[in-house]
């Protein structure tokens, strides 16, 4: 059959081969899926993700209702407060879920822009190589040793504390490993034989593109994306715990802490409660993160 | 050497250059001066108060005039303080926080380097396990929910040393600076051990320590006089990140505990859009870590013989 098939068949036969062998994401999930401490961290995300989405809009009391009457209440089972209340009387349950959505939301799509800029500057000094890639990397080292935390402050207080702001700019310092690693992909996936031989078999340049760049690509980066996004849910905390980063009535998980830190003499859940949900959410993505590594890059191991 | 040397100094001054240039065009561009008062003043006394600092000249005009204060360590008024300059209020914070984080970075070295060797000695022992997981939490848990946390620990509950602040009469007494140093250093000491762990534990497998130990070195020479020199190797290379995550964690310290360091400055005058005084302290920050970087760069190339000058 092989034998008398046109290039363009034998190119999806060879398709359709590797389809029934293992493909690297099915030994990635199986690797993933002996590793305790990374499902418990991904089952553990889950349900923070769900809490935070889905919470406060089933939760019985609202984020920003004021209760007079209840101010810095300790946790208690009574009227519902299970972390009890802040120093203006509002549900603290309610507001470490909308603060938790917050820095979840700050990481996702800080870490997609930072991924967007990384991956087009890496591929593009990757792919040309010479001396626009030398250029492009000695752009990348000067600016690796300038400490942007200090530059996205300067942004925040030149430009005001907006929220899109933060997104850009947190995203827009973390770029540079991602730079590199893309890059370092990129040249090293240029030369391989595997993506050779494809071509000599005729597999088309799009599928070789989907079939084998992406693929090998993607893992590093899903990998350094996992591990980037506690990253910048530090850094969004770091900024709003100085008072320059989410502006009430937005509130994120640093947010809290820093107003729990100011109560914590009488009213120490109101620090506890958010610290320990931030926490957990890093724990998590770090376990996550270093499964994903050991699963996905297989030459560590 | 030498040649390294000069070229390692050659890459920095650009990278300073570039932050200097950075940090003075954000600066520029930033709408709402810093003398948009609530009460719009006559446009006379606006042109005097622009003249007074400069702000009249064309971009380029002070951009220079910038840099050629820079060179005489003059960093221009605080546009908040009218009797300061930014020099001044620098002088007056620096010794606080220098003195904090040159603490917090010996602490983080002595431990790190001392709980790093015993975990990698007892690889896979009670020990490692122990030390890892306290290493795992100090990462983990930033210095601004550590602070807070030590505080209302040690300061409050047990009332054994004080939460904050500065003695008023003697300034930074050791009490004072327990609680800054060690929240400053915990994040540092878990990363410093569980980098000390790993090179020792590929460093004791190494040829060179089991000859050492078959000539009949005891245990402790081998360590001493050959394992530590060569697994100390990624903390040299780590000094310079370590610089920089110290300067900024120094920010949150001094913010949790009221120590008027440069830190505390900083963000006041950045709350206060004290302009100057922001773009001063971040000159100040980015000269050190890259210096820093230059000067643990230089070290770890004296100190490694694999790396070549060349």
């Amino acid at each position: 059959m092989v034998s008398t098939s046109t290039p363009r068949e034998k190119a999806v036969f060879i398709e359709q081969a590797s389809i029934q062998g293992r493909s690297l994401w099915d030994d990635a999930r199986t690797r993933l899926l002996r590793n305790k401490a990374a499902v418990i961290g991904l089952f553990i995300l889950g349900a923070l993700v769900l809490l935070a989405f889905l919470g406060p809009l089933l939760w019985i009391h609202e984020a920003d209702v004021i209760y007079r009457d209840r101010v810095q209440l300790a946790p208690t089972f009574e009227h519902g407060h299970v972390f009890g209340t802040d120093a203006q009387g509002r549900d603290l349950f309610a507001r470490t879920l909308v603060g938790l959505r917050m820095s979840l939301m700050v990481g996702v799509v800080a870490t997609m822009v930072s991924l967007a800029i990384g991956v087009v500057w890496g591929a593009v000094a990757g792919f040309i190589g010479g001396r626009v890639d030398q250029v492009m990397m000695r752009l990348v080292d000067v600016l690796y040793s300038i400490p942007f935390i200090f530059f996205v402050i300067i942004l925040m207080v030149v430009f005001g504390r907006n929220i899109i702001l933060i997104f850009v700019a947190i995203g827009a310092v973390e770029w540079l490993t991602m730079a590199r690693i893309v890059r370092g992909q990129t040249i090293a996936l240029k030369g391989m034989e595997f993506v050779e031989a494809a071509h000599a078999a005729g597999v088309s340049r799009a599928a070789i593109i989907r079939r084998h760049i992406v693929p090998n690509v993607l893992g590093p980066v899903i990998v350094y994306v996992t591990l980037t996004i506690p990253v910048v849910i530090l850094a969004e905390s770091f900024l709003s715990f100085l008072g320059l980063g989410v502006q009430e009535p937005l509130t994120s998980l640093g947010n809290l802490i820093s107003n729990g830190a100011r109560d914590m003499e009488i009213a120490p859940w109101t620090l506890i409660a958010p610290a320990a949900t931030m926490m957990l959410t890093l724990f998590c993505f770090n376990f996550l993160g270093d499964g994903l590594r050991d699963a996905i890059d297989p030459r560590d191991r | 050497m030498l040649g390294f040397t000069l070229r390692r100094i050659l890459i920095s001054v650009p990278t300073i250059l570039v932050i200097i240039t950075l940090a003075f065009f954000m600066m520029r561009v930033a709408p709402g001066g810093p003398f948009d008062l609530e009460r719009p003043m006559s446009e006379e006394i606006r042109q005097n108060i622009l003249a007074a600092y400069g702000m009249d000249q064309p971009v380029w005009k002070q951009y220079l005039d910038y840099l050629g204060g820079l060179a005489r360590f003059d960093l221009g008024p605080s546009l908040k303080f009218r009797d300061k300059s930014v020099a001044s209020l620098i002088a007056e914070g620096f010794p606080i926080s220098a003195t904090v984080g040159l603490l917090a970075i010996s602490l983080a070295l002595v431990v790190g380097t001392i709980l790093g060797s015993a975990a990698a000695l007892r690889q896979n022992g009670a020990t490692d396990y122990a030390v890892m997981g306290i290493a795992t939490v100090g990462i983990v848990i930033p210095p601004f929910v550590m602070g807070p946390i030590l505080a209302l620990v040690f300061g409050l509950y047990f009332g054994l040393l004080p939460s904050g602040g500065l003695d008023p009469l003697r300034g930074m007494t050791p009490d004072r600076l327990v609680l800054p140093v060690v929240t400053l250093a915990l994040p540092q000491i878990a990363i410093i051990t569980r980098l000390m762990r790993a090179s020792m534990i590929e460093v004791i497998r190494s040829n060179y320590i089991r000859t050492a130990r078959a000539k009949g070195l005891s245990a402790r020479a081998v360590l001493s006089r050959h394992a530590f020199k060569s697994a100390i190797l990624p903390i040299v290379s780590y000094l310079g990140p370590a610089a920089a995550a110290l300067l900024t964690g120094s920010i949150v310290i001094e913010q949790v505990f009221q120590l008027p360091g440069i830190g505390r400055q900083f963000v006041q005058a950045a709350l206060q859009r004290d302009y100057t005084v922001v773009m001063g302290v971040v000159i100040l920050y980015a000269s050190l870590i890259v210096i820093l970087n230059l000067v643990a760069d230089l070290l770890y190339a004296s100190l490694n013989p694999k790396v070549k000058y060349d």
